[in-house]
């Protein structure tokens, strides 16, 4: 006799350990099976885009901070480079190296988090988290030296950066580069050989190239299926172009290659902030109040600056009236639309890849909902 | 496949078995007969016979030591330093402040002898309860009258105590923090060991001497 | 008065105060007991609660400081001090914990089944007490050597499921639910290759008793049954669903699966049970593999026991610490296809070698180890081979190929998508200026 079966619906969130902030999924599973996935999200709805619009051009720097509030510093610089393509702001050399070197050290911590926090999802219990965390904790440290604020930077403005680094910043940088890329051997030697790991990551939740282009998918995720589509090569914004990065690429486009992607990311992110090392040259690290008023008036007109984000590209379009705050803000979230695929990824999966699938694809929750 | 593999995962959880936590206990730490002797100044032969009671507290763990968080002078904590002196109650902090919580009533004051004609800043309060630290008025200040704290413990259990006014900044320990403010960096000040008592230590340019200021203010008019 | 029970150093001495001279006490001289003459049943049932006593609230005083000991070690194993507040080394932490929890509002559902949802903590707690009371702690310290004491741990260990099932059920929550069968599915999986392994250190003893199997073990039976030790210690951590096997209380996908509705001290119990199993499980492997109390002369038999269960602990813990957490299918594709085949090698092994030494004596004992031992690395590789090769639902495109290939240069469906900025962004890349 055939034991007749039937689907369950579960709601998972928005109080889960595993969401990554507050999102709900209601999931529909047979035995252990997904059947049925449906994301709901909009709890942590703050409207920044509309509050953007009855702020000045600087004070909505901070505002981008809390989008992605794992890597304040590139909201940071894909804002400011959106302004100073609508105000039409040559941004001094030193500043662009600088938000340059923070972008880069933020990528680092941001591919620290998602890998964590993949390994968090696996089941470690908290280990491998907290010896990536104790890394992130080192660059935010290195934050606190020049902008003084460890998430929250706000340290970029229009044409630069804040502050230059103060002299006790580089000796430090150095040192923590040599950490970063200890701490990265460290999670690799956890993880090279861990067949746990292996069987649970690989051959999970494939997706294919042709869909990810589809869907606009970016950033490591599209990486992991084997196209080469980095912005900072692509369409080299500051000064990328003066850098030699290698683009890791991997062709399985699975939950150990989303990882994988990520973790030799970070590596080249540390060679990127060597060469930006070697390369920074003194002067001044904002344009003067002159060239550059405090309270700016871009001309009418509007501008889409996108950069090579954490988790994709990350793009704000700026409309100006003319005025000192912009008419509009829109805010292309990477996260936001990375997650589009969930459903394609997790259904015909087991449940107990549903949160590991999740955390591959390495959500902000603040910047899905804004 | 399974088995073989793992065994590198045991060895580095081993090894960080084995290495010093590097997270740290606040706002006491607690330490063993030898931290407790070190914090007392002897050596723990002398702690053990001079204080037998506290190092027998200390070996049973229980003698804890304060520990000062170490931090950036650059960061941006919530104990607003302000120097009314300074200050020509223009509004710009106000003005720049994304979340409009500083509130500005001037009227205007007397006019001195020396320094001519001046706004008498009434009210002052900056409503740190909605604050988010971003430094933009600090940033604003054209006469460094306001400069982010060091400090960063000022929980309340009332929400209204959370607004700081203007007496309670002219009363507050003077320790600004470095953000913005590059004169701290260059005079290598420390804001977690020094205070400013004068408020002309706190600016951007050295203090004019007594006689250029009858010079400027007195002998030209 | 049955010889089980005179064997027990702990009853024997109190009853023989209480009743005094008696046939039980034959061994001892005692001018009189404490207890008027025919009083015997009382003194039996006093010396009954008092041994009763002892163990129950020396086990709940062992989970107390286990769980200060493994956030300890937890905090050690993740770069931080663990809980050092309360008390020296923080020790207080654990009781500060079990006051705030008793003190906590107790909710009940309001569709669930309220006598089930209620009786769910008891027969948890049950099973995971009544499996101390055939362990030998030291020499003479137990409640009983029942001659089947391996069958009865196996018997008893099983029914923490019926609670898990218990408690999910009368929850009426379908998270509690998956968690419940998954469950059951580890134990109708583990049970098996657990009890198969068991098998072949009860040839060795010739006994079921604990106590037997502790004199048998002149050479420790972890060093004469290696694979015997590998599958029972797995399908063990599997039992008591500890990680990797973490599956019934899943952290990361099931909240806390079927302890989703309890609060306050029906919570507790639960905790207190999972904690007491853990201590249990130890005790045993320390009993049937390292010989148990058994040690040098000079230190007492009941510091070797707790020296071993302490040991064992560690490694628990360690295993938690380092180990993600395996798949359902995995895990029972681990039991059916991996530990089930090790146990029937380790029988058939045992078999002919028991037939060869059919009393083995120390040095016998050292060839049986020898033998053994290559037999079990080599069954375990050829076992993980025939696991790993296997693939699950999705083809694996490259789960075998060490090189990972970089993608070339081309967007992969040209038709799909148009990379104008192809060339000049190559371009620009490759002047480095």
């Amino acid at each position: 006799m055939a034991i007749k079966t039937q689907p369950v619906t579960v709601n998972l969130g928005p109080q889960h350990p595993s969401t990554h902030g507050v999102f709900r999924m209601r999931v529909m599973f047979d035995g252990e099976e997904i059947v049925d996935v449906e994301p709901i999200f909009g709890y942590l709805h703050r409207g920044s885009e509309k509050l953007a619009e009855e702020r000045t051009y600087t004070q909505i720097v901070t505002l981008t901070d809390r989008m992605d509030y794992v890597s304040s510093m590139l909201n940071n610089q894909a804002y400011i480079l959106a302004v100073e393509k609508l105000a039409g702001i040559e941004p001094s050399p030193r500043g662009v190296w600088l938000r340059m070197i923070a972008s880069e050290l933020q990528r680092i911590a941001s591919h620290l988090v998602a890998t964590g926090f993949l390994l968090q999802d696996l089941g470690a219990l908290g280990t491998p988290l907290i010896y990536a965390m104790r890394e992130r904790e080192n660059i935010l440290d290195l934050f606190e030296m020049i902008c003084g604020a460890r998430i929250t930077n706000s340290y970029l403005r229009p044409g630069g950066v804040f502050m230059d680094a103060p002299e006790e910043f580089w000796p430090a940088l150095e040192r923590g580069l040599d950490d970063i890329v200890s701490t990265i051997d460290e999670l690799e030697e956890y993880l090279s050989g861990n067949e746990i790991v292996f069987s649970r990551t690989k051959g999970t939740a494939v997706l294919s190239p042709e869909l990810l282009i589809n869907a606009s998918i970016t950033g490591p995720m599209l990486r992991a299926s084997g196209v080469d589509w980095d912005l900072r090569h692509r369409a080299p914004y500051d000064y990328y172009g003066r850098i030699t990065f290698e683009r890791k690429l991997h062709t399985a486009s699975d939950n150990y290659a989303r990882y994988w992607v990520r973790v030799q990311e970070a590596r080249e992110s540390v060679k990127i902030i060597r060469q930006c090392i070697e390369q920074i040259e003194p002067g001044p690290v904002r344009p003067s109040f002159d060239d550059v008023p405090r309270l700016l008036r871009p001309p009418a007109g509007d501008a889409y600056a996108a950069i090579e984000g954490s988790k994709g590209e990350l793009g704000f379009y700026l409309v100006s009236d003319g005025g000192i705050s912009p008419y509009r803000m829109h805010v292309r979230a990477s996260s936001l639309i990375n997650l589009t695929l969930l459903r394609d990824m997790l259904i015909g999966g087991q449940f107990g890849d549903l949160f590991v699938t999740f955390g591959s694809v390495d959500l902000n929750m603040g910047e899905v909902d804004r | 496949m399974i088995g073989l593999g793992l065994r590198r995962g045991f060895v580095v959880t081993f090894k960080n078995f084995l290495r010093p936590a590097v997270t740290e206990q606040y706002p006491d730490r607690h330490v063993g007969l030898v931290g407790a002797a070190k914090e007392a100044g002897m050596n723990p032969f002398q702690f053990l016979v001079k204080k037998p009671g506290d190092s027998l507290k200390a070996i049973a763990g229980l003698a804890t030591v304060p520990v000062a968080v170490e931090q950036s002078p650059r960061f941006r904590g919530n104990e607003f330093t302000f120097f009314e002196d300074r200050c020509t109650a223009c509004a710009s902090c106000a003005k720049y402040c994304p979340l409009g919580i500083i509130e500005i009533v001037s009227v205007p004051g007397k006019i001195d002898a020396q320094e001519g004609e001046s706004y008498k800043l009434e009210v002052f309060d900056i409503d740190i309860g909605r604050c988010m630290f971003c430094g933009l008025c600090v940033e604003a200040c054209p006469y460094d009258a306001l400069h982010m704290g060091s400090q960063f413990e000022r929980s309340k259990y009332v929400r209204d105590e959370l607004i700081i006014t203007k007496e309670e900044l002219f009363d507050a320990e003077k320790r600004p923090s470095s953000w913005y403010r590059p004169q701290f960096e260059e005079n290598t000040f420390d804001p977690f060991k020094e205070t400013i008592v004068d408020h002309h230590d706190a600016g951007r340019h050295e203090r004019p001497s007594d006689e250029d200021l009858k010079k400027k203010w007195v002998d030209e008019r | 008065m049955d010889q089980a029970f005179l064997d027990n150093s702990l009853w024997r001495n109190i009853y023989c105060v209480l009743a005094g001279d008696s046939a039980q006490c034959a061994s001892r001289e005692y001018s009189s007991g404490l207890l008027p003459g025919g009083m015997e049943w009382l003194a039996f049932l006093i010396a009954a609660a008092a041994i009763i006593g002892l163990f129950v609230n020396g086990v709940l005083g062992g989970v107390i400081v286990l769980i200060w000991g493994e956030r300890r070690l937890f905090g050690r194993f993740q770069s931080r001090t663990g809980p050092n507040r309360w008390g020296p080394f923080g020790m207080l932490t654990s009781v500060a914990d079990a006051i705030k929890t008793m003190f906590k509002e107790d909710l009940v559902p309001a569709e669930a089944d309220r006598i089930l949802f209620n009786l769910a903590p008891v027969l948890i707690a049950a099973p995971a007490l009544l499996v101390f009371s055939v362990i030998p702690f030291g020499i003479g310290t137990y409640v009983a050597d029942l001659n089947i004491g391996v069958l009865f741990i196996m018997a008893v260990t099983s029914l923490t499921t019926l609670s898990v099932l218990t408690a999910a059920w009368s929850s009426a929550n379908r998270i509690a639910i998956l968690s419940a069968l998954r469950s059951i599915a580890l134990l109708i999986s583990y049970e098996i290759p657990m009890a198969l392994a068991l098998v072949g250190i009860i040839m060795l003893a010739g006994s079921m008793s604990l106590g037997d199997i502790i004199a048998a073990q002149n050479v420790p039976f972890i060093i004469v049954q290696p694979l015997a030790f590998f599958v029972f210690f797995l399908a063990a951590m599997a039992e008591m669903a500890r990680a990797p096997f973490d599956l019934t209380e899943a952290e990361s996908e099931l909240a806390a699966g079927y302890l989703n509705d309890y609060a306050s001290m029906k919570f507790g119990i639960f905790f207190l049970a999972e904690f007491m199993a853990e201590i249990s499980t130890s005790a045993i492997v320390t009993t049937l593999f390292l010989s148990g109390w058994r040690g040098f002369d000079p230190i007492p038999s009941h510091f070797w026991f707790g020296a071993k269960l302490i040991a064992v602990l560690f490694v628990i813990i360690w295993f938690r610490m380092t180990l993600p957490r395996l798949r359902v299918d995995q895990v029972l594709k681990f039991a059916w296809k991996g530990l089930f085949e090790l146990t029937l090698i380790n029988i058939v092994v045992t078999a002919i070698l028991i037939a060869i030494w059919p009393q083995p004596t120390t040095s016998q004992l050292w060839m049986m180890a020898a033998i053994n031992w290559p037999i079990a690395i080599i069954s375990i590789w050829g076992v993980s081979k025939l696991l790993g090769t296997s693939s699950y639902d999705k083809p694996q495109p490259d789960a075998d190929n060490p090189e990972y290939p970089v993608g070339s240069e081309e967007i992969p469906a040209a038709s799909v998508y148009k990379a104008e900025s192809t060339s000049q962004a190559q371009a620009s890349n490759e002047g480095g200026d």
